[in-house]
């Protein structure tokens, strides 16, 4: 009996002094969370999580009074990254916020433009240029697609074209047969029914 | 610590015997090919930027006349394969596995093919700088394929002695034979070509590696090296193990050496070239032409005469299909490149561009149907095939559930999609299509990651030069509210005067815009 | 022109799930051939019962998840599953040990966990290690080895057993039964006999049990062809038996009296079967070259120790499913190296 008692003391004490070895020696190091949390957060700064822009947003989920599930442009990966990263359940895009869509930038019709630069002031990033009674362009590495342009703009010159579909931006898609079986069935089903 | 170049071969782990299928179309030497009623060149047929357009629609051009220029360092001209009109500078569909179209320069032939005067330089001191612009000037890329820039690829840069030269004849892809029947008739030139280039890197030797399925061709380059009696070069025949071909693949089984992950062959003092490259690159410095034609096979039973034909860069592929003798009615996909590692074209409207060696028509009985593949069983014969030591199995696994953190770990960046663990998977699992994926997957992350970063800082910098601006109004309005309280001090009395002078002065305009200088009165 | 297209390879693979798991079946009608030759009709029933049950459970949960019945059952692994499970149960078990253990097999084995290729156990070692602990009486009703042909049961003597229960008159247990070699060998050491004195009884032959060792060679021959196909791969049997052989050549070499030699410890048992048909299940394997090794070794080495010092006579499907467990582990560290990667990486 006292064996057994002095055995099991001797793991409890050796399996605590390993844990403790191992939160010391295997410490990690981290960046203040906002950091983390903005890192992933795609940087569009369009606001529609209800925050002026990607970093408040960041503070606000931080602090705990945002949900993770406010980012329509970065969607599903988004939420799935900050998910992982806090150690929450992942939570479907919330409808409020807006819906995810393909990448675009916006594009500004020239012909029609009237040089008000309101739209110059709009943009988060600057990838507007322009001067007063000038026409603007956008320059389209660096817009973000956040659409606060657009509203502003009293000619209704600024449109929103997708990115992708060059050869530039073209992905190898991913194989469609996953998980192989399951399609098959849904198409033996589609055909049926 | 480097050995000198033996007759010793080494292995590479995995890879496949496969059927050659080469005799479809070694058997009938090279044929030019007619020149084309219209010449599609893409300005991209290279890895790197795109070439910029020096011509116009409307000009006329002769062959071998530049007609984009590079646009940086990895980059190269492009040339016009035949004389005639500019008609169209405009997107067309190029040879690309998505099916897109890209900017091309498309020139009316006008059946003259008038030349450019040929510019040869001897060789003989000819400085390796000089040697490389010259390639870089006839528009010089990897002709095995990959369209790499010959020039830049003969630069490994300061600091990396390169001692040998590696030409590659493996072909070890199925069905390919331009450089067999190159290797057979010209073996000259890929000798001449040889030492250009080992002038330009500064190696003393050269290994010119040849699959032993090909003996007419080592054949024919080793009494090509009689004659020439140069011991600086050697060729040696190689097991037929697919991908043999590949660069890397290729050194180790010719020099035991292994190309690090991350590096070049030069890193293990190796620079490796393709012999038609070789070919091309004689012709460009002791003939003086620049590149506007190759070698291409055309071959597949999904055509009725297969062979090789020497082909002007641009020639539509749907032109070269009729050479040919057309397609047999069982024709289900047409390939660029092998059956292994090609892509499929969507039409046969894309021209023929410089990294276009063989053209493969295959019937739909001889194509993988895309059939139920199985889930996974872990069997490992793709890990037992593969030529680069991944476990494909275990990358499929980490792509099926989307984990690419997972799969960089497992060094899917390694991976030279050849194609040999769907050959032997059991279960029929697409996995080299699996691993494209990742990778361009991984790829894109990676640019919306850097799009991200740059747009924080964007929008960083917008903040503060927004706060800035409004600190800087403050401080105006402040100093000018301080100003006025001061009252009737000495400030008031200057800025009285300056007020004053002010309004003067647009009075002055008003009346001189109402008082218009007399010669243009009539004119209202 | 227009054509499909795909990525490459353009040419497809010439072989397939049920290609391979085809050959594991051929591989194993010598041994089950000679099982019949030697111990009746048992056995036939016992292979029909548990392939029977498997396809219907399998085609049962299938449909339940709303999955495509027909390929999955033409991919012929719920057979294989099955046939090396009955194979395992002794030769005269009741029907409805063969159809439990047929059922835990594929659904609690293989079907729950996601079907084909995601199980981390080997499916067939499941349904047989449920049913050893949890039937222990039934799990050794082992017929003697009759000899070539005359078996002690007829076939319909055989069906009558298997589906009521009950033996022809005149006929009693301890008349039929016998206990494995290594059974023998374990009530043998419990008595304080020596090893030679326990192979001299007749449950013994030349080589190990009598009648044993030639379906044991029988395994050992559908094995080589295996590997000659290129069904399997070398590592995991080699490992395995190497580790059995070491291991027994040495403690019969410390004790001779104590400890059974190489010999029988190769060819009594599931040493053989389990070498080049249950150890070698990819799925529930390790995929590495390396982890092979390790895996085979590690079954090998835990199939000793259960037999010499455990509480069971046999200890393969423990060995294997100890083994299952320790997969990810292996496969995690036995990495091979990635051409142009520094040793060390």
């Amino acid at each position: 009996m006292l064996t057994a008692v002095a055995a099991f003391a001797g793991i409890a004490l050796a399996s605590g002094l390993l844990l403790g070895y191992a939160g010391v020696r295997f410490k990690t190091e981290g960046d203040p969370i906002v950091e983390q949390i903005d890192a992933l957060l795609p940087q569009t700064q369009c606001g529609q999580c209800g925050y002026p822009g990607c970093r408040p947003y960041a503070e606000a989920i931080a602090a705990g009074d945002a949900d993770i599930n406010r980012c329509p442009p970065g969607g599903e990966a988004t939420i799935e990254n900050l998910a992982d990263l806090l150690g929450v359940e992942p939570k479907p895009l919330d409808p409020e916020a807006g819906e995810e869509k393909p990448p675009e930038v916006a594009w500004i019709d020239e012909d029609v433009c009237i040089g008000c630069t309101k739209c110059i002031q709009a943009c988060p990033v600057d990838a507007i240029l322009g001067a007063p009674k000038q026409m603007h362009t956008i320059l389209e590495d660096e817009c973000t697609g956040c659409e606060l342009c657009v509203d502003p703009c009293p000619v209704d010159c600024i449109h929103m074209v997708p990115l992708e579909g060059d050869i530039e931006h073209w992905k190898w898609p991913a194989p469609d047969v996953t998980p192989g079986l399951e399609i098959a069935r849904l198409q033996e089903g589609r055909q049926s029914a | 610590m480097k050995e000198t170049p033996t007759s010793r071969l080494w292995e590479f782990h995995g890879g496949l015997r496969l059927e050659g299928h080469k005799a479809l179309s070694n058997r009938t030497p090279v044929r030019p090919a007619p020149i084309p009623e219209e010449l599609v060149l893409p300005l991209r047929q290279h890895i790197g930027a795109p070439a910029r357009p020096v011509v116009e629609v409307g000009e006329r051009v002769l062959r071998g006349q530049v007609i984009a220029r590079p646009d940086g360092y990895v980059s190269t001209p492009v040339h016009a394969s035949s004389s005639g009109e500019v008609v169209a500078i405009e997107d067309r569909p190029v040879p690309h596995p998505s099916g897109l179209d890209g900017p091309c320069i498309v020139i009316r032939t006008d059946g003259e093919d008038a030349t450019v005067e040929p510019r040869p330089v001897a060789l003989d001191g000819l400085d390796p700088t000089e040697i490389r612009n010259r390639l870089r000037e006839a528009g010089l890329v990897g002709l095995g394929g990959a369209a790499f820039p010959t020039a830049v690829k003969l630069n490994p840069g300061p600091g990396r002695g390169t001692d040998l030269l590696v030409l590659n004849g493996a072909e070890c892809e199925p069905y390919i034979s331009c450089d067999d029947r190159l290797m057979r008739e010209r073996p000259e030139q890929i000798l001449a070509g040889a030492r250009v280039m080992m002038q330009v890197v500064g190696a003393a030797h050269c290994l010119i590696g040849v699959e032993d399925n090909k003996p007419e061709a080592v054949e024919s380059l080793q009494s090509a090296l009689e004659t020439d009696g140069g011991e600086d070069i050697e060729v040696l025949a190689i097991p037929s193990v697919y991908p043999t071909g590949a660069e890397k693949q290729l050194i180790k089984v010719l020099t035991g050496r292994e190309v690090p992950t991350t590096g070049l062959p030069a890193d293990v003092g190796v620079v490796c070239q393709n012999v038609g490259t070789a070919a091309a690159a004689a012709r460009a410095v002791h003939g003086g032409e620049p590149l506007t034609s190759r070698i291409v096979t055309l071959t597949g039973h999904g055509l009725r005469e297969p062979g090789n034909w020497e082909v002007r860069i641009g020639t539509p592929i749907r032109d070269l299909v009729a050479c040919a003798g057309g397609y047999a009615d069982t024709v289900g996909r047409l390939i660029m490149g092998g059956p292994m590692n090609g892509f499929a074209l969507t039409s046969d409207a894309p021209p023929v561009v410089k990294a276009t060696n063989c053209l493969l028509a295959l019937p739909e009985a001889e194509v993988t149907k895309p059939a139920d593949p199985m889930p996974c069983i872990r069997c490992g014969e793709c890990a037992r095939v593969c030529p680069a030591s991944l476990l494909p199995q275990q990358l499929h696994w980490h792509i099926h559930g989307r984990e690419f953190e997972k799969v960089q770990d497992y060094a899917l960046f390694d991976c030279i999609e050849c194609g040999c663990c769907d050959m032997v998977c059991p279960s029929h699992i697409p996995l080299t299509q699996y691993f494209r994926f990742g990778k361009s997957e991984i790829w894109a992350r990676e640019q919306e990651r850097k799009k991200a970063d740059v747009a924080r800082a964007r929008h960083e910098f917008r903040q503060e030069r927004l706060e800035r601006e409004k600190r800087e109004r403050e401080a105006r309005l402040a100093k000018k509210r301080a100003a006025v309280k001061k009252g009737a001090g000495k400030g008031s009395e200057d800025k009285k005067a300056a007020i004053q002078a002010a309004r003067e002065r647009a009075r002055a305009r008003k009346q001189a815009a109402e008082d218009p200088p007399a010669g243009d009165s009539g004119s209202e | 022109m227009r054509f499909k297209t795909e990525s490459s390879p353009h040419v497809g693979p010439p072989t397939a799930v049920s290609v391979v798991m085809r050959r594991v079946l051929y591989a194993l009608v010598p041994g089950t051939a000679l099982y019949l030759w030697f111990f009746g009709w048992g056995m036939a029933f016992n292979i029909v019962l548990a392939v029977g049950t498997a396809l219907a459970a399998e085609a049962a949960v299938l449909a339940l998840r709303n999955r495509p019945v027909r390929p999955a059952l033409g991919d012929f692994t719920a057979v294989v599953t099955a046939w090396l499970l009955a194979l395992a149960l002794p030769s005269l078990a009741p029907w409805w040990l063969v159809v439990l253990g047929s059922l835990f097999a594929v659904v609690l084995g293989k079907q729950l966990y996601g079907g084909i290729g995601q199980n981390p156990f080997n499916p067939a070692m499941v349904g047989y290690v449920v049913l050893l602990i949890s039937f222990p009486r039934e799990m050794t009703l082992w017929l003697a080895p009759a000899g070539p042909g005359e078996s002690g049961l007829g076939l319909a003597a055989t069906a009558r057993f298997v589906f009521t229960g009950e033996l022809p008159a005149g006929m009693d247990w301890d008349a039929i039964t016998m206990a494995t070699p290594l059974d023998a060998l374990m009530t043998g050491l419990n008595q304080q006999q020596t090893i030679t004195e326990i192979t001299a009884s007749p449950v013994f032959g030349a080589l190990a049990g009598s009648g044993w060792e030639w379906i044991a060679l029988a395994w050992l021959a559908g094995g080589l062809w295996l590997l000659y196909q290129r069904v399997i791969t070398w590592q995991v049997p080699v490992a395995m038996l190497g580790t059995v052989f070491a291991l027994s050549l040495v403690f019969h070499a410390v004790d001779p009296d104590t400890y059974a030699g190489p010999m029988i410890h190769l060819l009594s048992g599931g040493t053989l079967l389990g070498a080049f048909f249950i150890a070698t299940d990819p799925v529930s394997g390790s995929t590495t070259p390396r982890g092979r090794l390790v895996f085979g070794a590690g079954v090998g080495a835990f199939t000793y120790v259960i037999r010499t010092w455990g509480g069971y006579p046999d200890g393969v499907a423990f060995a294997v499913l100890l083994m299952n467990m320790a997969v990810p582990v292996i496969d995690h560290y036995t990495r091979p190296r990635v051409f142009g990667h520094g040793e060390a990486s």
